[in-house]
């Protein structure tokens, strides 16, 4: 072969492709040896590393309990519910508006603790969960044997609608989320200091997150939605009520989507009508780097991208040089999601969904 | 005989109901009652409250010609009194909730007052009650006439009602060309008097009959016996006349107007690039507005005469600011194109939000301004003469959009349209017969690019500066939503979506508030309804249609979601 030859037979965009994955592994490889051997940007000690960590592991837990929704929906539709982030923030915006500002202002919130979660968690799941039904109902359902993008772009439109429909029920003002007093504060758990709220955040998500797997696997609830998964007609003959298996499915994911919302609630300390969108985002790519369709995929995902996100910016971004690397933030987890779907889209642990059904 | 079915008559009525009590708590009614209509009557506010009475009235009563009158008439009240029944409970509420306002607040006393006509709570909600009551009898009562009596009917009323929502238009063509107080005659300070609506009704209807009863007869004859070379005769003439009108049309339309249509023609700039990209070659792209700010930061930065910029003519520029929006487009399109569609969408948003951080970011500011942004950008010139006003940009972006409508039309019939179309029906099959997938998805890619990189310099030089407020994901949102409403891959359709979405919101400022709630009621309802958009491309109508004509029962009988091989959108 000739050299012209061999030049006509390399596929350009494989080159261009290579050229990127190298650029890409250079610039964290110099990034983290420009910080951590030369000590380019802030100086971090090892207690600092450990709060960027916790912090992105807590951050983690509520990719991850978001995630779920859109990687069952995903499972079972093959659709990116791109409301999802509403179905969020609607559950932050009612519980806080409707019941954690009254309960705060007559002085429950510090009285009885507990309860006073308790009755937000279930303000914000049933407002999630009607949200999410009636989403479902009106502009998902008719549209089931669509081409594929029209239901995305319902939920395009979907995702506007809620976002403004919110914004005209409770204004546009960013609302303090009232946090009782005894979750102020740290506290020391093996050795690690932890904010109390971001202790509580990564254990509800884990506990959250194994209950829903062990519903999914265990009940008969469960199994049908996973039949349904596998095949709608099939499900069908089964004798299973596909259109109530679906159901099932998005009012699953609207649940841990509104208790992600309080958890939120708790660690931000305020909700606005916007507050879903970024996050539902993030919690896609979470579910992607997971492997979209597996639900211990979207919460390893969900851990995976917080802390990258924690940690990335200071190590990566100060090492490169980059000024202002704590606003780049956002950058580092869409930077992720588009090098994620380019090069492994099937994602760090999911099966590799075959061509027409994935 | 009786063919009435009263479980629907309430679901409707307590659906729209429900519509009437959202718009009013969200403030969509209040706001909208800023907007006289017909001075001292209507407001659209109170259009926004009475129409869902008046269409469940309409819509209960059915299609069947033969119904019986009584219960028609019954089951159209009905639902107009339910429509109004979340609502007056919502008035009561309000009368002893007091501090309803801390919860939900838009729920003010200029609301209750407005759903109460301004009387005391319960005779308003009494008056209330009775009037949408009687909207939706009226609504029912409307299929009690003849058809032909129908028709022309409700089309001058609705003529009337758009004629004076949007009597800015007539307002400001009147103000070019009559006296002043003439005009006030028609237009008082806001919407149009009495008198004149009346005025407009009776001539409206009068054409409509005319149409009616003997106009659409005579056309149709007209039609059947036309000789080909008279109607492309015909067709030409209309095309001369329109392209003259629109080279007169800022001396007919003032200022104002002017700015309006240059707005929308930005939009149909980056509309008919993205048609290609979505409309011909069937990817879903929601980071469109990246291209757009490539093309308005690049020729900013080069023409601009301030701090950051290097002072080069804006002719230059341009072309400079294209080629980095095509170029742009390419190094993103090469890695994502071998996505599918829906990962496309999410990675294409993904880009578009990493230039939206990159551009404020303090990474970028030295070079670009981060949220300071560019000022001082260039003007156009010939010679002495510097592009200035609207009405100059106006012949700039109309020389534009020709140019783009012309591109996309040839491109559309020739090869690379029919590539990409066949790309868009099945990728398998395409590559199969021997197209390029990446090469064909590649050119769709950097032509939709190149259009908003030159909306993006010509949008950045008519405002003068340029922000990264400019550059929102609500761009993207926005031209999608123009394509899908006009209809998917048709060039009249994508003018028509972006005078409905664009022009008709700048006309009613009112509306800016709640512009991306309709955008989204918009783009559920056109998938839900038609999903070919307002003027749909011949090929896509009778591809959505087939079914439902031909043979119904194939498609329904087809095969599981997952296996199914159809256009992306």
């Amino acid at each position: 072969m000739t050299l012209s030859q061999r030049l006509r037979d390399i596929d350009w965009i494989d080159v261009w492709l290579w050229v990127f994955r190298v650029v890409i592994i250079l610039g964290v490889v110099i990034g983290i040896t420009r910080k951590l051997f030369f000590g380019a940007g802030t100086t971090y000690d090892s207690s600092d590393w450990i709060d960027f960590f916790i912090s992105g592991l807590s951050q983690g837990g509520l990719y991850a309990l978001i995630a779920l929704g859109y990687t069952m929906v995903y499972g079972v539709l093959f659709m990116i519910n791109f409301a999802h982030g509403e179905f969020f923030m609607s559950g932050a915006m009612a519980s806080t508006y409707l019941i954690a500002s009254t309960l705060a202002a007559s002085g429950f919130i510090n009285e009885q603790p507990i309860l006073y979660l308790v009755l937000v968690t279930v303000a914000a799941v049933l407002t999630s969960m009607g949200v999410s039904l009636l989403t479902e109902r009106i502009a998902y359902r008719p549209l089931r044997r669509a081409p594929r993008l029209v239901p995305l772009i319902t939920a395009i439109g979907a995702s506007f609608f809620w976002q403004y429909i919110f914004r005209g029920l409770f204004g546009s003002a960013v609302k303090a989320f009232p946090v009782p007093t005894i979750l102020e504060g740290r506290v020391n758990v093996f050795g690690l200091d932890f904010l109390k709220v971001r202790l509580i955040v990564i254990i509800v998500s884990i506990l959250a997150l194994i209950g829903l797997y062990l519903f999914v696997q265990k009940t008969k609830t469960g199994k049908s939605i996973r039949a349904v998964a596998e095949d709608k007609d099939v499900a069908a003959l089964m004798g299973i009520d596909v259109d109530r298996a679906i159901a099932t499915t998005f009012a699953i994911g609207a649940m841990m989507a509104g208790i992600a919302a309080v958890l939120w609630g708790l660690v931000f300390k305020q909700v606005i009508f916007s507050m879903g969108f970024v996050p539902g985002i993030k919690a896609f790519t979470a579910a992607v780097l997971g492997g979209i369709g597996s639900i211990p995929g979207a919460a390893l995902g969900g851990f995976f991208l917080g802390v990258i996100e924690a940690v990335g910016p200071p190590l990566i971004l100060e090492g490169l040089g980059a000024p202002g690397a704590h606003q780049l933030k956002d950058v580092t987890a869409f930077l992720l999601l588009v090098l994620v779907l380019i090069f492994r889209p099937q994602g760090i642990i999911g099966e590799r969904l075959a061509e027409k059904k994935a | 005989m009786n063919t009435i079915n009263w479980r629907r008559v309430i679901q409707v009525g307590l659906i729209m109901g429900v519509v009437v009590l959202i718009a009013s708590i969200i403030g969509m009614v209040q706001t909208f009652d800023e907007r006289d209509m017909i001075a001292g009557l209507l407001t659209l506010g109170q259009l926004l409250l009475f129409a869902p009475a008046f269409y469940g009235g309409f819509s209960v009563a059915g299609k069947d010609e033969r119904r019986a009158p009584v219960p028609t008439l019954l089951a159209g009240l009905l639902a107009g009194a339910l429509a109004a029944v979340p609502v007056v409970l919502l008035v009561a509420l309000a009368g002893f909730w007091t501090t309803i306002r801390d919860y939900f607040v838009n729920v003010s006393p200029q609301l209750i007052e407005i759903l109460t006509f301004g009387r005391e709570s319960v005779s308003g909600s009494l008056l209330l009650l009775g009037v949408m009551a009687g909207l939706g009898l009226l609504g029912a009562a409307i299929h009690l006439i003849p058809q032909r009596v129908r028709r022309p009917f409700i089309n001058a009323t609705m003529f009337t009602l758009v004629f004076s929502l949007f009597s800015d238009v007539p307002l400001n063509i009147a103000n070019q060309f009559l006296s002043r107080d003439l005009v006030r005659l028609v237009f008082p300070s806001k919407g149009i008097t009495v008198v004149a609506a009346v005025v407009i009704f009776a001539l409206a209807l009068a054409v409509a009959l005319w149409w009616e009863f003997s106009g659409r007869a005579r056309r149709q004859q007209q039609q059947a016996t036309i000789t080909p070379e008279a109607r492309r005769r015909n067709s030409l003439i209309v095309m001369v006349v329109s392209l003259a009108l629109l080279l007169v049309l800022p001396r007919i339309l003032g200022i104002f107007l002017t700015n309006v249509v240059a707005q929308v023609g930005t939009f149909v700039l980056m509309a008919l690039g993205l048609n290609i990209v979505v409309g011909f070659a069937g990817l879903l792209d929601l980071g469109y507005v990246a291209f757009f700010a490539v093309g308005a930061y690049v020729t900013a930065l080069l023409t601009s005469t301030g701090d950051l910029g290097l002072g080069v003519n804006f002719w230059i520029a341009m072309p400079i600011g294209v080629i980095a929006a095509v170029l742009f487009g390419i190094v993103l399109g090469i890695p994502v194109l071998r996505l599918r569609g829906d990962y496309l969408a999410i990675v294409t948003l993904g880009f578009g939000e990493i230039i939206r951080v990159l551009v404020r970011s303090d990474l970028l500011k030295p070079v670009i301004g981060g949220a300071q942004g560019i000022l001082d950008v260039g003007r156009p010139n010939f010679g002495s003469f510097t592009f200035v006003t609207p009405e100059h940009y106006y012949y700039l972006i109309l020389a534009g959009c020709m140019l783009a409508l012309f591109i996309a039309w040839r491109l559309r019939d020739g090869r690379a349209g029919r590539q990409w179309m066949a790309v868009r029906e099945d990728e398998d099959v395409a590559e199969a017969v021997g197209i390029n997938l990446v090469g064909t998805k590649l050119l769709a890619f950097a032509i939709g690019a190149g259009f908003a990189g030159l909306a993006g310099a010509i949008f950045g030089s008519r405002v003068g500066s340029v922000f990264p407020n400019s550059f929102e994901l609500l761009i993207s949102i926005n031209v999608l939503a123009i394509i899908i409403v006009g209809g998917v891959g048709s060039l009249p359709g994508v003018v028509l979506g972006a005078f409905v979405l664009v022009g008709l919101p700048e006309l009613l400022r009112e509306f800016v508030e709640f512009r991306l709630l309709i955008y989204g009621i918009l783009l559920i309802v056109m998938m839900l309804v038609r999903p070919e958009g307002l003027w749909p491309s011949a090929v896509r109508r009778r591809e959505l249609h087939a079914a439902e004509t031909d043979e119904p029962s194939v498609a329904a009988a087809e095969g599981p979601l997952h296996e199914e091989v159809q256009p992306l959108v």
